[in-house]
């Protein structure tokens, strides 16, 4: 039987993992290539690897960071954050990386998810969605959840499908770092409204959440960060929790 | 020396990698003439069916892998790499894979496509490529079409996605895995390190 995922993402800016809530207020917490080596013997099912230093500079350290990590971890990793060109894609993927996440860039060139596709292979491209709640509706938004981009995040989810994207990051900025539990209403919009896996990131605080996130948001895999960085569960502890809630792990 | 074939289309430093990790010398393939150095051959696959044969076409490894397969020489495909052994998959039609062996490749018909994560492997019976390997083991999984084997002594294991589907073929020196050894942690590292040891 297919796992369920369990994705610890490092939020990298300048080669340091940093966490910060609803997207602001960022707080230094460790070496990105140690962390993944941890997180890999806990029984991390993937790794994402998110550039927010939004930089040429800092970007091309966290490729480097890649390129360590995949001399030593060898399970799949995502890389994200600023890439705007197939060009930076394939600088993400010879270094090391298996998959590419773009947010701002789709939004901006929707094109650039069906030519990644067709370079490499749909199964490369992650979409990831920022979306934030207005009125009762979800819209997209661009440049680390700064800019609404006015489009309906489940219609883009839809159309990223359509695109050629093989999977859908989707991150609620509402619950980012909050604790207080994933978009359940949210991911299984998406969820049910695409046939590509669906990542649920965005305010994990504990097991229970995931249980939910799975079980009633239907999410084929979910994102952790703060709650791990800061040592509150291992990876492990949750693998656990999810298996006595019979939600099948690696 | 290992040769892995690059048609320009796939991500082959992961596999790369996994043999740096093992301490085995690779060399990558970029034509045909690349094989002569090599004893034994990986055949990583992403991408599309069609456009993955076509490339091997235009590279000359289409003719040569199909000789090194029909001498039995030792051959590991992998995902898509495996599914070019057989007759044709429906992703592409009209494109013929090798032919080693008969069968074809549906796309899965129920749950999330690509099916994309960590899958158990049923083993069917003895291969030396799954020495020290537990039956249940997980390996990361990735692909949208499977293969539809016509003649069931050459599987080895078979994983369930809404269907029970073959996840694992040989026959004498040629091996197709349908899953990612190299991103499997450390029971695809046990896999690699088997498949180098056996033949």
């Amino acid at each position: 039987m297919l796992a369920t995922r369990i994705i610890p993402c490092l939020d990298v800016d300048f080669g340091k993992v940093v966490k910060g809530i609803k997207f602001k207020d960022l707080d230094n917490v460790g070496d990105p290539v140690e962390m993944a080596k941890v997180y890999n013997e806990q029984g991390a099912d993937e790794l994402t690897f998110l550039d927010i230093g939004a930089s040429y500079k800092s970007r091309k350290i966290l490729i480097e960071v890649v390129e360590k990590v995949s001399e030593k971890v060898f399970i799949p990793l995502t890389v994200g954050g600023g890439l705007r060109s197939s060009e930076d894609m394939r600088n993400a993927l010879t270094s090391g990386a298996d998959k590419v996440a773009i947010c701002t860039s789709a939004i901006e060139n929707p094109s650039l998810i069906t030519e990644g596709a067709e370079i490499f292979g749909s199964q490369c491209i992650v979409l990831s969605i920022d979306a934030k709640r207005h009125n009762g509706s979800w819209y997209a938004y661009t440049h680390g959840g700064r800019n609404n981009s006015g489009i309906d995040a489940i219609t883009w989810a839809k159309e990223g499908e359509n695109l050629g994207a093989g999977e859908i990051l989707l991150n609620s900025i509402d619950k980012d770092g909050t604790k207080e539990g994933y978009d359940l209403e949210l991911t299984r919009k998406i969820s049910e409204s695409v046939n590509i896996p669906v990542i649920a990131s965005g305010g994990a605080g504990n097991p229970q959440q995931m249980v939910e996130a799975i079980k009633c948001g239907k999410a084929d895999a979910v994102l952790l960060a703060s709650l791990l960085h800061y040592g509150e569960y291992t990876i492990k502890d949750i693998k656990e929790y999810l298996k006595n809630k019979e939600i099948c792990v690696r | 020396m290992i040769a892995i074939i690059d048609y320009g289309a796939g991500n082959l430093r992961s596999v790369k990698k996994a043999f740096d990790h093992l301490e085995r010398k690779t060399m990558i393939a970029i034509k045909a003439a690349d094989l002569k150095k090599a004893d034994r051959i990986v055949l990583p696959g992403v991408g599309a069916f069609g456009s993955a044969i076509k490339k091997l076409q235009e590279t000359g490894f289409y003719e040569a892998t199909q000789a090194w397969i029909s001498e039995d020489r030792p051959f590991l495909g992998i995902c898509l790499g495996m599914q070019m052994l057989f007759e044709e998959s429906l992703e592409t039609k009209d494109t013929k894979g090798f032919g080693a062996f008969k069968g074809k490749c549906p796309r899965f018909k129920k749950g999330k496509v690509p099916q994309m994560g960590w899958n158990q492997i049923n083993i069917t019976r003895e291969s030396p490529l799954l020495k020290g390997i537990p039956n249940k083991s997980f390996f990361y999984f990735l692909h949208g079409y499977y293969v539809e084997v016509e003649n069931k002594d050459i599987v080895t294991a078979t994983t369930d996605y809404f269907i029970t589907y073959t996840s694992m073929i040989e026959k004498g020196n040629v091996f197709g895995v349908q899953f990612h050894p190299e991103k499997s942690g450390e029971m695809g590292l046990k896999m690699l390190r088997n498949w180098v040891e056996i033949c």
